[in-house]
């Protein structure tokens, strides 16, 4: 592999800071602080996506809908969600009566950890990796399966009908949907031959996924951007808060800061499908490299792969944003037939067809191994 | 010293949550309190380093089976009431049956099982290898009682299925009262 000057890239500042470390304390305790230390940066990158991100939401919502949006505190309202935050952190945390204390306020924790754990285990860039198991698509997929546990406990500690209701919607949703989404990550288990993000990533150095298993990744791809989308409660599929009928579904009872669990979690579990699919069919942060054009690819590393990762996110939650904002909400019963008599069939036959052009040799790194072979 | 630490803190959370389950007057929250067990006896797979069991117990019993357990509680008649605990012989014969469990699993972890069991030096399983000894008909592989498994759970989906069917709407024929 060529070393590239790669001049923004944090390489080199990590690796000082874990020298410093190092070199300043007994090895046992360097590997503590560092493990706080990213602990710490994750919880910060959490909070800190969260408010970009509905800062932008809310413009491009603005925009879709021929309005303003946000634009009194600061240059063009780039400061309201901050503002939003700081009421939020103040609000009173209200309890109910006659609600089941305990596990009214353990439910949005479970909402939380689970998104945090997910976020926790994505490839931001070179060496910007917490963890990197090589069980690491099936590791994603079960913890974030932990979050539907919260929402189920919320809508029933809440002691409301609306809230409820909305639970046992965005249970039965969730699992419907979760199902698809696996099954979707599977199938370019299957392309890459391995479960580790970093493998994943450099395999698709000279070609993406998306490409390299045309046909069936291009169905995984657009089943997983659906049933992602089911699964974080967003855009046509948002039955569990419909506003109109069930007031604000599982958080109606919830204020303050335990309303801003949900709150962050949902739109940060945004973040995370989409940046799952950029890693997954889009190359995560390895940047467009084309196989011979060593100048051409030089280039392009010089845009830090973190500017790649987070661009390759951003143009797939743009396109959830304009997704919700310009289908009708679904109503459950169709919800559900969407899931279990269309995608999961299409799903199980997809993968079957990968398996073949996997076994078989036509995948694009296989039939034309001098352009995009690694 | 680290790992020592962590452990103990995971077979509190154990010991004290399953207490809990058991002597907890609610029944959604016994299924909660069970669910912390659940996940913290996945911190011990994580520790051993098996991160396919630590993924595996989290997706097939924390977020599969709880979420089964709960929605089954919540269609339950008033699953918010306070049970209490029966006395009496009953309660003693659950201590007995128990402490006279912990006492078997004890005797055959401590005494029998290190003479079959063999263990691996490697610190960590890659998924090629789980894979091929789930699906190999070789020594120590286990493709038979893998698919013994999916067939028993094939038998309970149809089972599942057959009871929750409609049955058919036999055509209403007008008895004579009605006439």
């Amino acid at each position: 592999m060529l070393i590239y000057s790669q001049p923004l890239e944090l390489t080199k500042f990590l690796a000082a800071i874990d020298n410093f470390l190092h070199s300043n304390f007994a090895p046992g305790w360097a590997i503590v602080v560092e493990g706080i230390l990213v602990g710490a940066m994750i919880l910060v990158m959490y909070a800190l996506i969260a408010l970009v991100m509905i800062y932008i939401e809310r413009k491009i919502a603005a925009f879709f809908q021929a309005r303003l949006g946000p634009n009194r505190v600061g240059k063009y309202g780039i400061f309201q969600s901050l503002a939003d935050m700081i009421k939020i952190l103040i609000k009173e945390v209200i309890h109910i009566k006659k609600a089941d204390k305990f596990l009214f306020f353990v439910a949005p924790f479970f909402v939380i950890v689970s998104s945090v754990l997910a976020f926790g285990e994505l490839p931001f860039g070179i060496n910007l990796h917490a963890l990197d198991f090589n069980i690491g698509v099936f590791y994603l997929l079960s913890v974030s399966s932990l979050g539907i546990i919260g929402i189920l406990l919320a809508g029933w500690s809440s002691n409301n009908k609306y809230s409820m209701i909305g639970a046992m919607r965005s249970g039965a949703q969730f699992i419907s949907y979760e199902l698809s989404a696996g099954f979707a990550l599977m199938t370019i288990v299957v392309l890459s031959g391995s479960m580790q993000f970093s493998e994943i990533i450099e395999g698709q150095r000279y070609c993406w996924n998306l490409f390299n298993g045309h046909l069936p990744a291009l169905i995984a791809f657009i089943i997983y951007l659906i049933s992602g989308h089911a699964e974080t409660n967003r855009g046509p599929f948002d039955l569990p808060e419909a506003e109109s009928e069930l007031t604000a579904g599982y958080h109606t009872e919830y204020s303050g800061l335990q309303f801003g669990f949900f709150y962050l979690s949902e739109y940060l579990n945004m973040f995370i499908v989409a940046a799952v699919a950029a890693t997954l069919f889009l190359g995560g942060w390895m940047p467009i490299q084309i196989k011979g054009w060593e100048a051409f690819n030089q280039v392009m590393w010089y845009i830090p792969s973190w500017v790649w990762f987070i661009g390759k996110a951003g143009i797939l939650m743009f396109i959830s944003l304009w997704v919700r904002w310009s289908f009708p909400r679904l109503r459950i019963d169709l919800l559900l037939n969407l899931e279990w008599k269309y995608l999961l069939p299409i799903n199980l036959v997809n993968m079957l067809v990968m398996v073949m052009i996997v076994l078989s040799g036509f995948t694009l790194t296989d039939l034309f191994p001098a352009l995009f072979g690694n | 010293m680290t790992e020592h630490i962590i452990f103990y803190l995971l077979a509190f959370v154990i010991t004290a949550f399953s207490i809990l389950t058991v002597t907890s007057k609610r029944i959604v929250r016994s299924a909660t309190y069970l669910l912390f067990v659940l996940l913290a006896t996945a911190g011990l797979y994580m520790m051993l380093g098996y991160y396919f069991l630590f993924a595996v117990q989290i997706s097939v019993y924390a977020g599969g089976i709880m979420v089964l357990f709960i929605m089954a509680i919540f269609l339950t008649h008033k699953p918010g009431k306070r049970v209490p605990i029966r006395q009496g012989w009953k309660l003693g014969s659950c201590i007995l049956l128990s402490v006279a469990g912990v006492l078997l699993c004890g005797d055959i972890i401590l005494n029998n099982v290190v003479g079959v069991v063999q263990y691996i030096e490697k610190k960590e399983l890659t998924m090629q290898e789980i894979g091929t000894t789930m699906l190999g008909t070789g020594k120590q592989q286990y493709l038979l009682s893998f698919e013994m498994m999916s067939i028993l759970l094939l038998a309970c989906i149809v089972g599942a299925i057959l009871i929750a069917r409609k049955t058919k709407t036999v055509k209403n024929v007008p008895n004579e009262t009605e006439l």
